[in-house]
C-alpha cells in the first residue's frame, strides 16, 4: 500500500519555503493571494511582486511561506485554485537562487564614519546617500548575507534604518556553477 | 451592431443559456432592468435579494444549470452574500450580476456604493469588475465557464452604471476554447495508474465502505455510481450532500454518516479498512474528532478539486477528477479483477442494521404529534419524485433520515453553510426548474421566519410550492444542544407558540394556510396540499418541542461515541 502523501502528515524540517507564483496582472490580483493566505490561516515571511514580462501581462510574485503553519501541498493547492494564479514554481530552499535588496540610513558621527565605510566596503555595500551625520548604503545579495550585514549595522550603530525588499527568487540552472 | 451595455449583458445571459434570473432593481442596475422587457429570459421578482440567491441555488441544484441572479449595488449587493457563502461552501453553480455605482465614483463612497468584489473575493470562485462595455461577452461567458466547470461555484460580476449606459459594438460570446484564462484548467479524467491502483485497493479490501458525497450528484455520476456499486459489491454512505445519489432501498445503502447520520453507516466508517471517497471532502460533520476518524482505514480521496485530497485527512491514493469520469474508469479497472469475499464484513453490517435502525418514539395516542412521523406521511403521500428542500435544524435532519431518497436530485439543503431560510426561496428556484414536480419545502418555524416573505413572490410568480412548518415552537436545534450540553439551561431559543399566526400569514401572502394539531389530521391536510396546484400552501403542524434528533454525535466527539436513540441504548 502506498504511503500517504499528504501534507497534513509529513513534517519537513525547512519551515521556509518558497513559491515563485506567476499571475495575470490584473486588477486586485494581489489582494486575492494575501487575502487567500490570511483567511486559509498560511503565514507569509516576505512577499515581492513585479511585472514579469515586457507588456505587462503577468506578474511574478515571489512570496516566502512559513511551510509550518501550513503543509506545502494545501498552500500550492489552494493558490492554483485562485483564477488568476497561472503557474506555481515550488522552489525549496536548495534549488532557489535567492536575492534581496536592502537600504540602510546610518547616523553617525562624522569622527566614526570611515570605520562605518570600511565595514560597508568589507560587506560589498555602496553608499547612495550622505549628509553630515548620516549615511545611506545598498547591499543586494543573499538573505543570508543581508543578514550579517544588517546584524552588523543594528549593533553598531543603533541609529539606523533599515529596509529590505523581501526576497526574490529563480530555480537555479542545471549544473549551476554559482555558489551562492 | 451598437447597443447598450445593458442590452449587451441581457444578451450575454441569453447567449449562455440563461432562463431565469431571480432579481431585484435599483439604481445602480436600473439601465440592465430596461432590456429585461424585450428579453426571453424570464425574470421573477424577488422580495429580498437573499430569496434571489437561495433561488438560485434550488434551481442551479434541481436543475444542474447555474442559477443567476441580478441585484443593485451597496445593500441589494450585500444582501445576497449569504446565499454566495452557501453557494460557495456546498459547490453550486451560481452566476450573480451586482450593479456598481459609476467607475469615476468608485473609490468615493458615493451613494449605495460598496467593494462587493472585495466582499465576496473569498467566497466566490472568482469575480469581476467590468471596466468596458466591450468586455461584457467575455466576462460573462468566462463567469459562466468558472461557475459550472470543475468544482463548480458561486461567480460574481459588477458591472458599473456608466459601463451599462455606455453604447458598444456587440460580438458575440467567445466559446469556451476562445477564453482566454491561462491559470484555469480543471481536469476531467483521473491518472490512469492511481485509478488502477485504487480499483485493486476495492478489490483487495476486507471491510470497505464507498464514500459518497455531493461531488457525485454535481457530475452526474448516478449511473456511473451504481455500476462500480454492483462490480465492488461495497456497502455505500451517501453524505447530507449526497441524499439520493444511490436509492435509499438499494440494498448496500448505509445510509447517512456524519454528526445525525445512522449508527450502521457511522460505525461501518469507522470499522473500515478502506474509505473509498467519491466527492465527498471529510467534513468535521463527517469526521467527527479527526483523530479518531476511521483509524484503520487507508484513505482513496476522489475529487475534481486537488486541494481537497489530503487537506483534512491524508490520502494513500489521490485522484483528481471529474467524479463520473473516474468513476467510470474505475468500474472498468475493477470488472477483471478477483474481489475479496465481503460476506463476513456484510454479516457485521446487517447484525448493526438489525439492531440499531433509524428509530424514534411514536407520540401516544392523542399527544403532541412527532416530527419524524410527519416526513414519513410526507413521504409516504406524495409522489415518489417530489423534490424535498429543507431549512437547517432538526427539521431538516429529521427530513434527511427519514425521507426515503429514491431518486438523484431530489434532495436539497444547506450542508455546508447551514444557512437558516434557506427553505422556502430555494423551493422557489426548484420549483421553477421543475414546474411538472411536486416541490415539499420541510421547514422549521425560525427558519420560515427568516425567509417567509418569499412566498409573496411564489404566488405573484405562479410558483405553487408546499411548504411543511415542523413547528416546535423553539430553535429547536439550538435547544438540544442546550438541553444536552448546557444542563438544560435554556437561553434565547423559546420563540411562541401563538405568534406569528402562521395560517394567517401564510393568507396573507396569497397562500393556503392549514394548521394541524392531531395526528388524525395529518394525512388529509398533506393530501389537501398535495391536491393544490394554483397556489403556495403552508402546513404548521404543531409538532413536540423536547424531540431531539438521534444518533448524535457530540461536536468535537469521537464517532465511535455516537449516542443512539435512548431506546436502544444499552440497558434502554
Ligand atoms: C442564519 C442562521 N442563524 C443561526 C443559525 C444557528 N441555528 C442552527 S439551527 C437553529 C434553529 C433553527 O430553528 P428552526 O428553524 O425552528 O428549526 P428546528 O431546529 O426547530 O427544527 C439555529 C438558530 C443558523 N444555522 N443560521
Ligand atoms: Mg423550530
Amino acid at each position: 500500500m502506498p504511503e500517504p502523501f499528504s501534507g497534513t502528515t509529513t513534517h519537513s524540517p525547512i519551515t521556509h519555503h518558497i513559491l515563485s507564483v506567476l499571475v495575470e496582472n490584473k486588477a486586485g490580483v494581489l489582494a486575492r493571494v494575501a487575502g487567500l493566505f490570511s483567511r486559509r490561516s498560511f503565514n507569509i515571511f516576505s512577499l515581492a511582486v513585479a511585472p514579469a514580462d515586457a507588456h505587462e501581462r503577468f506578474s511574478r510574485i515571489t512570496i516566502v511561506v512559513d511551510a509550518e503553519s501550513a503543509p506545502l501541498e494545501q498552500v500550492v493547492g489552494q493558490l492554483n485554485k485562485l483564477i488568476n494564479v497561472v503557474e506555481i514554481r515550488d522552489l525549496g530552499s536548495n534549488e532557489a537562487l535567492e536575492r534581496e535588496l536592502l537600504l540602510a540610513t546610518v547616523h553617525v558621527p562624522h569622527q566614526e564614519r570611515d570605520h562605518l565605510l570600511e565595514s560597508v566596503a568589507d560587506a560589498g555595500a555602496s553608499v547612495v546617500d550622505i549628509s553630515d551625520d548620516a549615511i545611506t548604503v545598498t547591499l543586494s545579495g543573499t538573505p543570508t548575507a543581508l543578514n550579517a550585514f544588517e546584524a552588523m549595522v543594528a549593533q553598531g550603530y543603533p541609529q539606523c534604518e533599515i529596509q529590505r525588499t523581501g526576497r526574490v527568487a529563480l530555480p537555479r540552472l542545471n549544473n549551476s556553477a554559482t555558489t551562492a | 451592431m451598437n447597443i447598450t451595455g445593458a442590452q449587451a449583458l441581457i444578451k450575454a445571459l441569453e447567449q449562455q443559456g440563461t432562463e431565469v434570473i431571480f432579481g431585484y432593481p435599483g439604481g445602480a442596475i436600473l439601465p440592465v432592468y430596461d432590456p429585461i422587457i424585450d428579453s426571453s429570459i424570464r425574470h421573477i421578482l424577488v422580495r429580498h435579494e437573499q430569496g434571489a440567491g437561495h433561488m438560485a441555488e434550488g434551481y442551479a441544484q434541481a436543475t444542474g444549470r447555474p442559477g443567476v441572479a441580478m441585484v443593485t449595488s451597496g445593500p441589494g449587493a450585500t444582501n445576497i452574500v449569504t446565499p454566495i457563502s452557501n453557494a460557495y461552501m456546498d459547490s453550486i453553480p451560481l452566476v450573480v450580476i451586482t450593479g456598481q455605482v459609476p467607475t469615476a465614483a468608485i473609490g468615493t463612497d458615493a451613494f449605495q456604493e460598496c467593494d462587493i468584489t472585495g466582499i465576496t473575493m473569498g467566497i466566490t470562485k472568482h469575480n469581476w469588475l467590468i471596466k468596458d462595455a466591450k468586455d461584457i461577452p467575455d466576462v460573462i461567458a468566462e463567469a459562466f465557464y468558472v461557475a459550472t466547470t470543475g468544482r463548480p461555484g458561486p461567480v460574481l460580476v459588477d458591472v458599473p452604471k456608466d459601463v451599462t449606459q455606455s453604447m458598444v459594438d456587440w460580438h458575440d460570446c467567445p466559446s469556451p476554447a476562445e477564453l482566454n484564462l491561462p491559470g484555469y484548467h480543471p481536469l476531467l479524467e483521473g491518472d490512469p495508474e492511481a485509478v488502477a491502483a485504487a480499483a485493486r485497493m476495492l478489490a483487495e479490501a476486507e471491510r470497505p465502505v464507498l464514500y459518497v458525497g455531493g461531488g457525485v450528484l454535481k457530475a452526474r455520476a448516478i449511473e456511473a455510481l451504481a455500476e462500480l456499486v454492483r462490480l465492488s459489491g461495497a456497502p455505500v454512505v451517501t453524505t447530507l450532500m449526497a441524499r439520493g445519489a444511490l436509492p435509499d432501498s438499494h440494498p448496500q445503502n448505509l445510509g447517512m454518516p456524519g454528526m445525525h447520520g445512522n449508527y450502521t453507516a457511522v460505525t461501518a466508517m469507522q470499522r473500515a479498512d478502506l474509505l473509498f471517497s467519491l466527492g465527498a471532502r471529510f467534513d468535521d460533520r463527517v469526521t467527527g474528532r479527526l483523530d479518531a476518524f476511521a483509524p484503520n482505514a487507508a484513505i482513496v480521496h476522489v475529487d475534481i478539486d486537488p486541494a481537497e485530497i489530503g487537506k483534512v485527512r491524508a490520502a494513500n491514493i489521490g485522484i483528481v477528477g471529474d467524479a463520473r469520469h473516474v468513476i467510470e474508469a474505475l468500474s472498468t479497472a475493477s470488472a477483471t479483477l478477483p474481489r475479496t469475499d465481503l460476506s463476513a464484513w456484510w454479516k457485521t453490517l446487517d447484525g448493526w442494521r438489525a439492531q440499531f435502525p433509524m428509530t424514534y418514539e411514536p407520540a401516544a395516542e392523542g399527544a403532541v404529534l412527532k416530527p419524524q412521523a410527519i416526513i414519513e406521511r410526507l413521504n409516504a403521500l406524495s409522489p415518489k419524485d417530489a423534490i424535498v428542500v429543507a431549512g437547517v435544524g432538526q427539521h431538516q435532519m429529521w427530513a434527511a433520515q427519514h425521507w426515503d431518497y429514491e431518486y438523484p436530485y431530489t434532495w436539497i439543503n444547506s450542508g455546508g453553510a447551514g444557512t437558516m431560510g434557506f427553505a422556502i426561496p430555494a423551493a422557489i428556484g426548484a420549483k421553477v426548474g421543475h414546474p411538472g414536480r411536486t416541490v415539499w419545502a420541510i421547514d422549521g418555524d425560525g427558519c420560515f421566519q427568516m425567509t417567509a416573505q418569499e412566498l409573496v413572490t411564489a404566488r405573484s410568480e405562479g410558483i405553487p410550492i408546499k411548504v411543511a412548518i415542523l413547528n416546535n415552537s423553539y430553535l429547536g436545534m439550538v435547544r438540544q444542544w442546550q438541553e444536552m450540553f448546557y444542563e438544560e439551561r435554556y437561553s434565547e431559543v423559546y420563540l411562541s407558540q401563538d405568534l406569528p399566526n402562521y395560517v394567517m400569514w401564510a393568507e396573507a401572502m396569497g397562500c393556503v394556510g392549514i394548521r394541524v394539531d392531531r395526528a388524525e389530521d395529518v394525512d388529509a391536510a398533506i393530501e389537501r396540499a398535495n391536491s393544490i396546484n394554483d397556489r403556495p400552501v403552508v402546513i404548521d403542524f404543531r409538532t413536540d418541542a423536547t424531540e431531539k434528533v438521534f444518533p448524535m454525535v457530540a461536536a468535537g466527539a469521537s464517532n465511535d461515541d455516537i449516542m443512539v436513540h435512548p431506546t436502544q441504548q444499552v440497558g434502554a
